[in-house]
């Protein structure tokens, strides 16, 4: 009954039209605004359960595609489309929508309407990005994302959040830019700007080692891998708790996508040639970053900084891939690094989603992140402590979690190609441990350390309903990924065909 | 001796209705009271859309040639002229209020600015030399007497002598270049031109260093580094609303100038004038978005940042191709379109008494009026290349035009100091929207015809860039046509 219904547009219009209407009802009442924000986000949610509930998990070829001329003059088509790389997260972007909503619900207090606003239309966008089959109008999306972004940071953040929106925004840019031009040279190769006649196109080495730095550039600010990882702490410790969030749990699994969409199908030869050094850049940031972390006074830091590190997984599965192939021949051993990068992404949104919640909730209380101001919340949050020792566990890699389904496929796959490679990432597992636990026990556990801490008063029920479905989640993943791993399987299996032949 | 015969005036009927209503204002304005100035400004809009309706109804898609081949009526100069009139249009609604509230209302200003337009319409339409620089001094001469408008104003003053002294060099440039063609070619038709270097060696040392003097010319008009020096003074010096025309429309006119004398007289000296383009683009580029960043005055920022644009604009033009051609037109008009209304905005936030013209007025103006933060946000994200806005779409087509002669580095350099660019912009909307306004600063009290133009302007750029085909598509058939 829905197969008529233009589906992926109305995950990516319903959002931005959505956020509209709420900006025009920001002269009413507050009540109002949440109300119709929450409508919406929900309504996009119950669209995406749709596209999911229609999905074809047999075959990888693009579905519910979408085509319309746009600019004939400059052939740039409204083309859209979806396998089994972005349904994943476009659903993880319409349900965290639903919770940035609801998070912040009582907490934002000023200028509502803009805040609830900002956050449909970048659910819009987000879904675009993941949607989009022409590289132009990807480009459109993935850079009017940033301004809502921008915004959010910028207008309800922390003290330094000018600082921060600005060195969000020129970062991004700058990688994006250089996207820009590799669609463009793309262009006047292949005469197109679909990305599937990007994939399809042969291309010298030179230019593919170009685009290959010029597509790393772009995506690895997003990701963000070390040394350009800069910007996200203090975006991440400025922005309000739902930009947190939405940072957190999508926009970098962005240049995660941007790596499945752009790099590895377009210039697989050269990303085969320089494998080792995004494998060395994943393993820095596995490692040194967990260490970095280690030394963080601010929790919201502490998570970014993870955060980094637990992407560093995702682009060491993406990239591990040539060298399993490599060696054993074996494209059903490399699948099992991508799958693992994917799985990780998803449940990397989950848990850091949830983390950053976390935190906010704290905060909404005491107005401060330093760990030291905390002490043991146990004593008087004892539901939110449990909550939060659960996340803190996924964070680190748990079996049974859904933390632990992806960094261990990725550590398997690994395996495969070197002791040492698979030994340094599992360092996570101590790393992040450690430094996970730690702040958890200097936070949760203890005596009660101050007057503020004692007057806390545990999570209310719109606060409990977050957490419990984000638990929820965290544990379905971590026993039953299944109905993730099945939706992409034959993506995986297509895409790695792909990239292990020669474009040259 | 031959017979006289007349020109077919038809073609250039808008041009000759705007030149008598110039009269006609300028004779009314002088037995007005100054309580009725109202209706000189009447008028004068009331010109501006007779004229674009004239214009309209000429045959859209023929190429005329008139006045003996001086005078040449094709797509693209109907397409430029239609965006002259819009655009000046809107300069002269937004300079209204402005000139009110400082005094200096006064009816020059309007016959000054349609002898300007006129200017700019002629320049358009030159298919000779001689017409080209009779509608340059035209336009010019008129600027330079609207920048010292002001007679109080000694920085105004400054500027427009600046102007003045820089702007006659740039025309004896000019005029030096188009003899050495003269002498070269024994011609100043720009067909005829066109056709002797098709037919004739273009290594000629004549035409050559011709083109050098018409391309140091048209730099300077256009601002382009390093002719550069008066832009930053003149958008500084001049009132406001001056300076919100002088940047607006103009680029339209200098954009066809560029065309007219590089493009349809001196195609085939295309591999002696691109690497000259390439260095003023360049140039311009770097230096406009760099010094960008230095700028407390918002309208000395915005002057960089348009030297900046002149670069950007160039690198369509030098690729060479159709496309590039076409790729600078839509720039041209965008640009136009765009700056029209940021300097409106600048207008919008100034009031009797007290100009806005620091970075810092637009402090907290989302707090004020979140409708004209978000224009604010509309015409600094447009400037910046981001999309959805229309500006973004200009940059695309002139990278796009630079890659496709394999010129990348020259993409890569303009996309990494459009980033350098984009912080500037960006400290605007920051003062807009995260900071908080100064406690003396009163309420946006603008006349409702500046807000309405001023949202339909800014929404413009918005409904381009999600829906830029069109106006793409007219410049592309224009340039092909």
């Amino acid at each position: 009954m829905f197969d008529s219904l233009p589906l992926l547009s109305l995950v990516i219009w319903l959002p931005i039209i959505g956020g509209v209407v709420v900006l025009f009802a920001s002269r009413g009442e507050v009540g109002l605004q949440r109300l119709l924000a929450l409508a919406f986000s929900v309504a996009t949610f119950l669209i995406s359960i749709l596209l999911y509930s229609g999905f074809d998990v047999a075959t990888p070829q693009m579905q519910f595609t979408e085509f319309a001329a746009w600019i004939p003059s400059f052939n740039v088509n409204y083309s859209l489309g979806i396998d089994g790389f972005s349904m994943p997260l476009i659903l993880l972007t319409t349900f965290f929508t639903v919770i940035v909503v609801i998070a912040g619900w009582e907490v934002i207090k000023k200028h509502v309407a803009q805040y609830m606003a900002a956050f449909l239309i970048m659910e819009g966008l987000m879904n675009g990005v993941f949607a989009s089959l022409d590289s132009v109008l990807f480009y459109v999306f993935w850079e009017a994302m940033l301004i809502p972004m921008f915004l959010v940071i910028g207008i309800w953040g922390g003290q330094r959040r000018v600082y921060a929106a600005i060195k969000f925004f020129l970062y991004t840019f700058l990688g994006s830019v250089l996207l820009l031009v590799s669609i463009l040279y793309l262009y006047f190769e292949t005469g197109s700007f679909a990305i599937l006649d990007f994939h399809a196109q042969s291309i010298g080495m030179t230019a593919q080692t170009l685009m290959f730095f010029a597509f790393l550039i772009a995506f690895a600010v997003k990701v963000p891998m070390w040394p350009v990882h800069t910007w996200l702490p203090d975006a991440h410790v400025e922005a309000p708790t739902g930009g947190s969030i939405i940072l957190a749990a999508i926009m970098l699994k962005l240049g995660a996508y941007g790596f499945i969409r752009f790099l590895l199908p377009i210039v697989p030869d050269a990303a085969a040639e320089f494998d080792w050094l995004v494998i060395t850049l994943s393993l820095i940031a596995i490692v040194y970053i967990a260490l970095v972390a280690l030394a963080q006074e601010d929790m919201k830091k502490l998570i970014a900084y993870s955060s980094i590190a637990h992407m560093g997984f995702v682009t060491l599965g993406l990239f591990v891939v040539f060298s399993i192939f490599r060696q054993t021949g074996d494209i059903a051993g490399a699948a099992l690094g991508v799958e693992g990068a994917m799985v990780q992404m998803i449940s990397h949104g989950f848990i850091s989603g949830a983390l950053f919640l976390c935190v906010g909730v704290m905060y909404d209380r005491m107005h401060s992140r330093r760990i030291s101001d905390y002490g043991g919340v146990v004593n008087t949050m004892p539901v939110f402590a449990g909550f939060m020792v659960l996340f803190a566990l996924a964070n680190t890699g748990l079996p049974g979690t859904s933390g632990f389904v992806g960094e261990f496929m990725v550590i398997l796959s690994a395996f495969q190609v070197s002791f040492w490679i698979a030994f340094l990432a599992a360092l996570t597992l101590i790393l992040g441990a450690a430094y996970t636990l730690w702040m958890v026990k200097r936070v949760i556990f203890g005596d009660v350390a101050n007057d503020n801490v004692a007057k806390l008063n545990d999570v209310n029920s719109r606060e409990f309903w977050l957490l419990a479905v984000l638990a929820l989640a965290v544990i379905l993943l971590g026993v039953w990924p299944a109905p993730l791993v099945d939706v992409m399987h034959s993506s995986v299996d297509h895409f790695l065909h792909h990239i292990v032949t020669s474009k040259l | 001796m031959t017979d006289f015969i007349a020109p077919d005036f038809q073609p250039a009927v808008a041009e000759i209705f705007l030149l008598t209503m110039a009269c006609v204002v300028l004779l009314v304005d002088v037995y007005l009271p100054a309580s009725k100035r109202g209706i000189t400004y009447v008028l004068t809009q009331l010109s501006l859309l007779i004229g674009a309706y004239l214009t309209l109804s000429l045959p859209m898609t023929e190429t005329v040639i008139t006045f003996n081949g001086s005078y040449i009526n094709d797509p693209m100069a109907l397409v430029l002229k239609l965006f002259i009139y819009l655009v000046s249009f809107l300069a002269f609604l937004y300079a209204r209020q402005y000139l009110v509230d400082r005094g200096i209302y006064r009816g020059e200003f309007y016959v000054l600015g349609l002898f300007a337009v006129l200017g700019m319409l002629v320049m358009v339409s030159a298919h000779s030399y001689l017409t080209i620089y009779l509608g340059l001094e035209l336009l010019s001469l008129s600027l330079y007497a609207m920048v010292a408008f002001n007679r109080d104003s000694s920085l105004s003053a400054e500027a427009a002598m600046k102007y003045f002294v820089l702007g006659a060099i740039a025309s004896g440039m000019l005029l030096y270049g188009m003899s050495m063609i003269y002498g070269a070619t024994g011609t100043l038709d720009i067909g005829e031109i066109a056709a002797f270097i098709a037919a004739n060696d273009s290594d000629s040392v004549v035409l050559k260093f011709g083109v050098v003097f018409l391309v140091v010319g048209i730099a300077f008009k256009l601002g382009a580094v390093p002719f550069h020096m008066w832009i930053p003074d003149v958008y500084q010096g001049a009132p406001t609303a001056v300076t919100l025309f002088i940047s607006s429309a103009p680029k339209i006119a200098a954009f066809a100038m560029l065309m007219r004398i590089l493009v349809d007289s001196a195609q085939g000296m295309h591999v002696h004038w691109q690497d000259m383009l390439i260095i003023l683009a360049v140039l311009s580029i770097i230096v406009g978005n760099v010094v960008a960043i230095a700028q407390t005055n918002i309208k000395r920022m915005l002057g960089y940042s348009t030297i900046a644009h002149v670069g950007f604009l160039l690198l369509g033009v030098l690729a060479g191709t159709a496309e590039g051609y076409a790729a600078s037109m839509f720039y041209a008009i965008v640009y136009a379109i765009t700056t029209a209304a940021g300097f409106g905005l600048v207008i919008l936030l100034s009031r009797a008494g007290y100009d806005a013209e620091n970075i810092s007025d637009f402090k907290g103006l989302n707090k004020r009026s979140p409708w004209f933060a978000f224009m604010v946000m509309i015409v600094m994200m447009s400037m910046a290349g981001v999309p959805p806005f229309v500006g973004f779409w200009a940059k695309l087509q002139v990278l796009q035009a630079v890659v496709s002669i394999e010129l990348v580095w020259l993409a890569i350099l303009a996309v990494l100091l459009s980033v350098v660019g984009a912080f500037y912009y960006l400290r605007i909307i920051k003062f807009t929207y995260f900071d908080d306004a100064d406690e003396h600063v009163p309420e946006i009290a603008a006349p409702v015809d500046v807000k309405i133009a001023l949202s339909f302007n800014s929404l413009l750029i918005l409904a381009l860039g999600i829906y830029p085909s069109s106006l793409m598509a007219l410049c592309v058939a224009s340039i092909a046509a």
